[in-house]
């Protein structure tokens, strides 16, 4: 077969990167650990020991994701220009942007991959502590998908920082629009009790500015047995993609202009 | 159709923190080399040979001026797939091994697997890392790196080969090996730009060298003809005994310097018949007699030693 995809290439290439980084293992090893320590949560937690189990394995699964998403994401374009690995690469016949889509792609493969690993963690556990699985649970697909979809917002928060930042700033950066996203609808809340139209439009900008992670937040419900409504899966979708797509064409551009010196 | 034409290229870069100054590091360098050509770019440190070909290979844009390579714009995919660059002191992936790295770069061009296997192991075997290809480059050496360096560069056969300091970090025989590199792909019809410090290496490879001072084009054209010829000769001899080592030293216009039972020494005009019949004796050989020329050291002292670049000689330099 003649040549494959540029951007294939640098997906699988920054795979095979993420794979080989021991610090990875690290993180994921620990996370499956947590899940299976919520086991023995859950044994002294009477009555509520599948609730507690669903709720800590899937905030592992999102807190360890985060981690990963973040420590690999700062780097994915700093750590190319600044130890100089990319003047070989980019005089290949490579765009810059299939080097910028190449490299979110590869991470987000890389933290599917991981949150599937501590996804059949969670499963396993929670197969050993109610030896059957119920239809609700069905639903905890759907709470670990929304995790990888934030995760997947995150990675081009990360990117688009990594484009002109060094990773702590990118880190810092991205941290803080993670926690402020979390948060963005206390935000056009409080724009909504005021009667200040000034602070009610700065509010609803910063709403819709701002990575909106609030509604990608359905453990608690999830663990509770409660179902999660399809048109908020499809919604959530669209929101990523539009997001990812709007950040990932910002990191093109700024790229695309930058001086490798 | 030239193989790289450069007009008026010029780049500047911000320095300061606060309040940025512009820092010219090129400054409308115009130059043609033509296709087969070993081609040199010599210059101090600083004196823009990186910037000039990072500017080749679209890494940094330029601030004034166009370039073309075999006709081609600069920074395009279909460019590229026609140019091999070896950057300086190049890094790569230390998580890959070899032939993992030279598979990747593979994959950007059109060729199908078979053909990126044959490449790959081609270029191994040329570069002398046959026996290291499933190292992890995290282990290599400075001079390995600069080899496989050499390697992807050359990888997918392009037509003009960018070289930035190939001789950089070698021993002795990496330097050899790079040369003889240099000298197949210029037997196989390639075009091969390199930087260099070494100007041995320069006098030994190109057809021609451009050399580059702040920025600015100071000189183009063959080694032979940018070195003036000085009056008087250089001549080198053998000599066995101390009592003709007395008769030869006053012919001398400076001091004799002996090396490894060689003496060098420079003489005037006058003085070469005397020497000639000096050698005429059992206990002296002459070994060379050939005519003074400014070293391309000297050439570079006295470039540095100018306040403004001037151009010295601008022979197949556009204006």
């Amino acid at each position: 077969m003649k040549n494959s995809s540029p951007t294939l290439a640098v997906t699988l290439n920054t795979f095979r990167e993420a794979v080989r980084d021991r610090v990875l293992y690290n993180l994921v090893a620990f996370a499956v650990i947590l899940i299976a320590s919520a086991v023995l949560f859950g044994e002294i937690s009477i009555g509520i020991q599948k609730t507690i189990l669903i709720n800590l394995g899937l905030s592992s699964i999102s807190v360890f994701g985060l981690l990963i998403s973040i420590f690999l994401g700062i780097g994915l374009v700093f750590k190319e220009v600044d130890k100089r690995s990319l003047y070989a690469l980019l005089s290949k016949p490579v765009r810059r942007s299939q080097f910028i889509i190449g490299k979110f792609l590869g991470l987000n493969l890389t933290l599917a991959v991981n949150t599937a690993l501590m996804s059949a963690g969670l499963w396993a556990a929670l197969y050993y502590l109610a030896r059957r699985f119920e239809a609700p649970d069905l639903f905890i697909w759907v709470a670990i998908y929304f995790i990888l979809l934030q995760l997947f917002l995150v990675t081009a928060i990360c990117l688009f920082f990594s484009c002109f930042s060094t990773p702590l700033l990118s880190a810092i950066f991205t941290f803080l629009l993670y926690v402020i996203g979390t948060f963005s609808a206390d935000l056009r809340a409080f724009g909504e009790m005021t009667q200040n139209a000034s602070w009610k439009a700065l509010t609803s900008f910063l709403y819709y500015l701002l990575p909106n992670f609030s509604d990608f937040s359905v453990a608690a419900a999830v663990s509770h047995g409660k179902p999660v409504a399809g048109g908020l899966i499809l919604l959530n979708t669209l929101y990523t993609l539009c997001y990812a797509a709007v950040l990932l064409a910002a990191s093109v551009a700024i790229f695309a202009r930058k001086d490798l010196k | 159709m030239a193989a790289i034409e450069i007009e008026g290229l010029s780049k500047d870069y911000q320095t300061g923190f606060w309040r940025k100054h512009p820092w010219r590091a090129l400054d409308g360098l115009s130059l043609r080399v033509e296709q087969g050509e070993v081609f040199g770019f010599l210059g101090h440190n600083g004196a823009g040979k990186t910037t000039t070909l990072k500017l080749l290979t679209g890494l940094i844009f330029p601030t004034a001026g166009t370039a073309t390579i075999l006709g081609k714009p600069l920074g395009q995919p279909e460019t590229f797939r026609h140019i091999g660059y070896l950057p300086e002191n190049p890094y790569f992936y230390d998580y890959l091994t070899a032939q993992e790295l030279l598979d990747y770069f593979a994959r950007f061009f059109p060729l199908t697997s078979d053909e990126r296997r044959l490449r790959r192991d081609a270029v191994l075997e040329q570069a002398g890392l046959d026996g290291f290809r499933n190292l992890p480059l995290r282990k290599f050496s400075k001079g390995m790196l600069q080899r496989l360096g050499i390697a992807q560069a050359v990888l997918h056969q392009p037509e003009v080969v960018l070289l930035d300091e190939p001789m950089s970090g070698l021993d002795p025989m990496g330097r050899r090996e790079v040369r003889d590199l240099i000298v197949r792909m210029k037997t196989e019809g390639k075009t091969v730009f390199f930087s260099t410090h070494i100007l041995s290496d320069a006098e030994a490879l190109c057809d021609r060298v451009a050399i580059l001072n702040r920025g600015k084009l100071a000189g183009v054209g063959p080694i032979s003809e940018l070195l003036k010829t000085l009056p008087g000769f250089e001549a080198v001899i053998e000599c066995s005994s101390p009592e003709a080592l007395y008769e030869i030293e006053p012919l001398a216009a400076k001091p004799v310097s002996a090396s490894g039972g060689q003496y060098r020494m420079e003489v005037t005009e006058q003085n070469v018949r005397p020497l000639l019949a000096l050698c005429e004796r059992d206990d002296v050989r002459l070994l060379s007699l050939n005519p003074l020329h400014t070293s391309l050291e000297d050439y570079f002292a006295e470039l540095s030693s100018a306040k403004d670049a001037a151009p010295v000689r601008a022979r197949g330099a556009s204006s």
